[in-house]
């Protein structure tokens, strides 16, 4: 009762092609922009911003990414650090390089240097499939992680490696650098997130995302009906890592501010991304936001309730914490290999019926 | 909906977080991943110093300090997270023993105003006050650290390294790559030749390494590495008979837990320190008095004295000191994290005030000055004595070259006042 | 001269690459059997040696966490068990493990998608690393079995008489290919001519078929893991050995990965070959190539040396032959 998807009657071929086609949602989904557009800025703290959302946005952004790459094409990757490290390099270079270029146009410049890099990296999936590619792709993770190390170019001569980001404004607002407030960082973020969910939303229900998931499914007899998986393969890597660039930009200029390679953009982050994407529900956009939500959250969550509410020592809190997201990654698996998007649904079809289950 | 629910759950928990009244020191420290083994000794040492203090004294003027202990892995985003999650609690002052960690703090404790001390890690041009006013890495740094080793290299050569071989293994990350730029200058000046040896993080395996120390025959090899890194060097040192006095690590390279694994053949490898080591203070009969004895050392105490606890310590023992410089300064026993910097600036600490701590000649005396943030830049030599399990002090505190050292510490300040668009003052 | 120093290398090398190939065993053993590409493989190899040390120097597990809850602070049982000893109950831990493996995780994913197992490990990696943490500390741990170490004196006065320049050859090095060789043997030996070896060949061709004719593919499974537990153990102990026990050791599983992707992940012999070309050729790159970029090249040459080749032979060198079908 409380959801339905019957009775909303289109009448014109552009109501019916719209992003969300269902009523509920679409009203759901404006209900949800207008809170966090108009309501979260005002109320932020910087403990929520740097803690919780701001990251929550830049992993949904990175975890859409690798959804689309993993999720909608098929073709598992574990360079996700990588890539985000070359967003975040090539961020760094463009704001030292070019001050007078507005910062959105660096971050977008960013995605797109990503997305040729990723690219380059993708072409090996032309032959290589499985696990195999998953395990070539850290080849990607491990030398452009050591190329941004190495090559004292890419941190501008910097004694140590490091890279800061500069202060930047939008409209006279900070959005990099120390002073930038809390709901700045968190809206330039949601800006960022919420047109790229946009655009992947609905690249992924066009012919494009139906290409990809035909490769998905089988990629030879993908390619016999038709679908050139040379096209569809490296223009979902393209695609892909223009989205994870993006983030790594993010990563580096709004949220952290300063980041090593080795540090910031190691394997753990690669394996952090797929996690949220098998979490969340692989192909699916909610999805990647539900398991970025449910990997940031977690741990912060976790770390109150063993600290600071139970006041064990924060090495066996930490330690547990590994156990008990270890576990529930294992019980997810278990229990719905979909992830949350699928319970999602569930919820939704339970809704539908509510309150009369039969 | 998830999320709505966790952030309701969270916010339940967040508010239920206790107020806090007394000094808040938080000890950003880590217990586990890759460097837990060395995070903890060091938070231990941080904590059982002011839990002295509080026991003992009743805390600094009357104030109890509170350490709030918040675990970052060594990791750059939860030391972020620890951050924002202190720092609304009246924090005074971050020790996060992560160079990492260091960097990403420098910007926003200067935006909120608070003090970062790194002693002994963290960016070396932090020492001009001028450029970065909230950040203090007394009593030295890693380029004194390289300087002084190479000061101690030119006393046993009597005076002159011409022509001498010095390797140079480093762990490769941000922290590492520091020492680079100075030993280079170094070598120009002294005329030896450096080479470079990189290991990649972890650095379990540094065969090709040790292989081309072994073929070039270096007079001397240097380390700055951190963590398994450090127990790998030493142990493939020992496989190829490098002579284990000639091999000198940075401090973060010289503690108990990098030689142990490597028993016997470790012995005779130095390492660079800034303060004591070991029980043999007079300090210790008060900590186990008011600490040890009642059980409330900090993890049981299984670390007392030993060469990273007392290096969590003695950045205990000079944020104490800065403490009661800045109550004294102000009037007033319940400081602010601005006062509390103003403390530092004025911070001195005597080898009269140290013996008076129960801690004679454990670290060099440190003065600090609003362009001065980084003290003498003094530091010692030990040396590992694995008969008997425990290092030795084997020099005196050294100066470092300070002529060398001034202008690159000016010019990498410099550069970084123009990035971040810094007016110095002072 | 310059030769020589290379050939060094190159021994040093294939070294090397012997102790990658002792971690990549596990993979090709688990993968072949279940199909499960098994991550925590690294972690096991440390979870057995931070066990093995626990259980040698008599420490009490879960100390910390009984101190902290419960307020009961002991540390050690005051006890110390021999090497030999020890290396058995702690083989016996291992199977423990693998049986609660089996029967908590596997059993309910028969029939997913390897990636969908594939996570599950790394959920079990995560898990392992912070129970072995709990259960036993998070300090270095010495680990001393009796394992020799150091520069072997004999090929040094050997090559140095013969070719005028001293190798150095690491004894434990020498040790860890000498335990590759024995375990290596005992694996094909129990695979080939064994019947629960015979059992779990059959497994690996087909779950479906091995089930019809009545192999338990449950208790294949435990077997498996077991063995695996067992292979960790051993490649624990060296590198245990070398560089002491804490967490970086689980890091050793990403230098077995391009060694099972140049071997294949199917192929025991694959798994030995490919660890000796990776460690033979990640040290003469480090050597040869390395002074001109900068070094520390070891920890992506082996990806892209592996990658390069997977373009030619998209199965590996061992590998079964992918064969598609619509």
């Amino acid at each position: 009762m409380l959801y339905r998807e019957a009775g909303d009657f289109k009448t014109s071929y552009r109501d019916d092609g719209q992003t969300f086609p269902i009523r509920l949602d679409r009203w759901g989904y404006y209900a949800i922009l207008a809170v966090a557009f108009l309501v979260v800025p005002l109320v932020i703290d910087s403990y929520w911003a740097n803690a919780v959302l701001v990251p929550f946005l830049i992993y949904a952004i990175a975890a859409i990414g690798l959804n689309i790459l993993t999720g909608y094409a098929g073709q598992v990757s574990l360079g996700t650090g990588g890539f985000m490290a070359v967003g975040a390099y090539a961020v760094y270079k463009l704001m030292i390089a070019l001050p007078a270029v507005p910062i959105i146009i660096h971050i977008l410049l960013a995605g797109a240097i990503t997305a040729v890099v990723g690219v380059l990296f993708g072409l090996p999936s032309l032959r290589i499939k499985g696990f195999y590619l998953a395990v070539a792709t850290l080849a990607a993770q491990f030398f452009l992680v050591w190329l941004f190390n190495k090559v004292p170019w890419f941190y501008n001569y910097s004694a140590s490696g490091q890279i800061n980001a500069p202060e930047r404004t939008i409209l006279g607002w900070a959005v990099t650098g120390p002073a930038t407030t809390a709901s700045a960082k968190y809206l330039i973020c949601l800006v960022f997130a919420v047109v790229l969910a946009w655009v992947a939303r609905n690249l992924t229900r066009g012919s494009v995302g139906r290409k990809w998931m035909a490769i998905r499914d089988m990629d030879i007899a993908a390619e016999i009906i038709g679908v050139n998986p040379l096209t569809a393969k490296l223009s979902a890597f393209a695609v892909s890592s223009f989205f994870v660039g993006i983030a790594g930009a993010l990563l580096f200029a709004v949220y952290l501010g300063a980041a090593e390679a080795t540090e910031a953009f190691g394997i753990n982050k690669s394996f952090l991304v797929l996690f949220m994407i098998i979490i969340g529900g692989l192909g699916s956009i909610f999805g990647s936001f539900a398991g970025a939500a449910f990997l940031v959250l977690l741990p912060v969550f976790l770390k109150n309730l063993l600290v600071v509410q139970l006041g064990w020592p924060t090495d066996l809190a930490a330690h547990l914490e590994l156990m008990i997201v270890g576990a529930l990654i294992v019980f997810f698996l278990i229990v719905e290999p979909h992830g949350l998007a699928r319970l999602w649904q569930l919820a939704k079809e339970k809704l539908r019926l509510w309150p009369f289950p039969h | 909906m998830k999320l709505k629910l966790a952030t309701v759950a969270l916010g339940a928990l967040m508010a239920a977080a206790p107020a806090m009244a007394d000094l808040v020191v938080p000890n950003l420290s880590y217990r586990t991943g890759p460097y837990g083994a060395n995070g903890t000794q060091y938070a231990d040492g941080f904590n059982d110093y002011f839990t002295l203090l509080n026991e003992r004294d009743g805390g600094i003027g009357g104030e109890k300090v509170q350490t709030p202990e918040c675990e970052t892995a060594y990791n750059t985003e939860e030391g972020v997270e620890c951050y924002e999650a202190t720092k609304g609690s009246g924090a005074l002052v971050y020790n996060p023993l992560s160079t990492g960690i260091t960097y990403q703090l420098i910007p926003k404790v200067s935006a909120d105003k608070i003090p970062l001390y790194t002693p002994g890690y963290g960016r070396t041009s932090a020492k001009n006050g001028k450029v970065f006013e909230w950040v203090f890495n007394a009593p030295a740094n890693y380029w004194d650290g390289a300087s002084v080793a190479v000061k101690y290299l030119l006393d046993q050569n009597g005076g002159s390294l011409e022509g001498k071989k010095i390797a140079l293994i480093y762990h490769n990350s941000a922290y590492g790559k520091e020492p680079i730029r100075t030993l280079q200058e170094l070598s120009r000046k002294h005329g030896f030749s450096l080479t470079e040896l990189p290991v990649d993080p972890p650095g379990q395996e540094q065969k090709s390494q040790w292989l081309q120390i072994r073929r070039d025959k270096p007079d001397y090899v240097l380390m700055w590495g951190w963590g398994v890194m450090n127990q790998t060097a030493i142990q493939e040192a020992a496989n190829i008979r490098f002579p284990m006095e000639n091999f000198i690590g940075i401090w973060w390279s010289g503690s108990e837990v990098d030689v142990k694994p490597v028993g016997a053949s470790a012995n005779g490898y130095k390492a660079l320190t800034f303060h004591g080591v070991g029980t043999g203070y007079p300090i210790y009969e008060d900590m186990k008095k008011f600490v040890i004895e009642p059980g409330k050392a900090s993890q049981g105490g299984q670390f007392v004295g030993s060469v990273l606890y007392s290096r969590g310590m003695y950045a205990a023992v000079v944020i104490a000191e800065a403490i009661r410089k800045a109550q004294e300064l102000s009037g007033t026993s319940n400081i602010t994290a601005a006062q509390l910097r103003d403390g530092f600036e004025a911070l001195e600490i005597t080898p009269e005030r140290l013996s008076e701590l129960g801690l004679p000649d454990f670290g060099p005396e440190i003065r600090m000055t609003c362009d001065n943030h980084g003290g003498s830049g003094m530091a010692r030599l030990q040396q590992w004595d694995a008969s008997a399990g425990k290092w030795t002090l084997i020099s005196d505190f050294t100066q470092p070259d300070q002529e060398v050292l001034d202008p690159l510490i000016l010019e990498d300040s410099e550069a970084y006042a123009k990035e971040a668009g810094i007016s110095p003052r002072c | 001269m310059e030769f020589l120093y290379a050939s060094e290398i190159l021994l040093n090398g294939l070294m090397a690459g012997v102790m990658y190939s002792l971690v990549a065993l596990g993979f090709v053993l688990i993968y072949k059997a279940s199909g499960v590409f098994n991550y925590a493989q690294g972690v096991l190899a440390l979870f057995a040696a931070m066990t093995l040390v626990g259980i040698m120097e008599g420490r009490v597990p879960f100390a910390h966490l009984l101190g902290a809850v419960f307020g009961i602070h002991v540390s050690s049982f005051g006890w110390t068990v021999p090497g030999a000893v020890a290396i058995l109950l702690t083989a016996l831990v291992m199977v423990g493990v693998a049986i609660a493996i089996e029967k908590l995780v596997l059993k309910h994913l028969v029939g997913q998608e390897p990636i969908i197992l594939f996570m599950a490990t790394i959920g079990l990696a995560w898990f392992l690393e912070g129970l072995g943490d709990v259960m036993w500390g998070a300090d270095v741990k010495v680990l001393d079995v009796g394992l020799p170490q150091g520069i072997s004196e004999t090929v040094e006065t050997l090559t140095n008489d013969w070719l005028g320049y001293g190798f150095f050859i690491d004894r434990l090095d020498i040790w860890a290919a000498m335990i590759a060789a024995v375990l290596v043997a005992a694996l094909v030996g129990f695979s080939q001519y064994t019947k629960q070896g015979r059992a779990m060949r059959a497994v690996a061709d087909d779950h479906q078929a091995a089930l019809s004719v009545g192999i338990s593919l449950q208790f294949i499974w435990i077997m498996v893991w077991s063995i695996a537990g067992f292979v960790a153990l051993v490649a624990g102990i060296m590198w245990g050995t070398k560089s002491g026990v804490q967490f970086s050791l689980s890091l050793i599983a990403l230098k077995a990965l391009p060694v099972l992707m140049l071997g294949g992940f199917t192929s025991i012999p694959g798994a030995i070959v490919g660890g000796l070309i990776i460690g033979m050729g990640e040290k003469l790159f480090e050597y040869f190539i390395g002074p001109m970029v900068g070094g520390a090249t070891e920890n992506w040459f082996a990806y892209v040396l592996a990658l390069i080749f997977l373009v030619f032979r998209p199965q590996g060198l061992f590998g079964e032959r992918i064969i598609e079908r619509v």
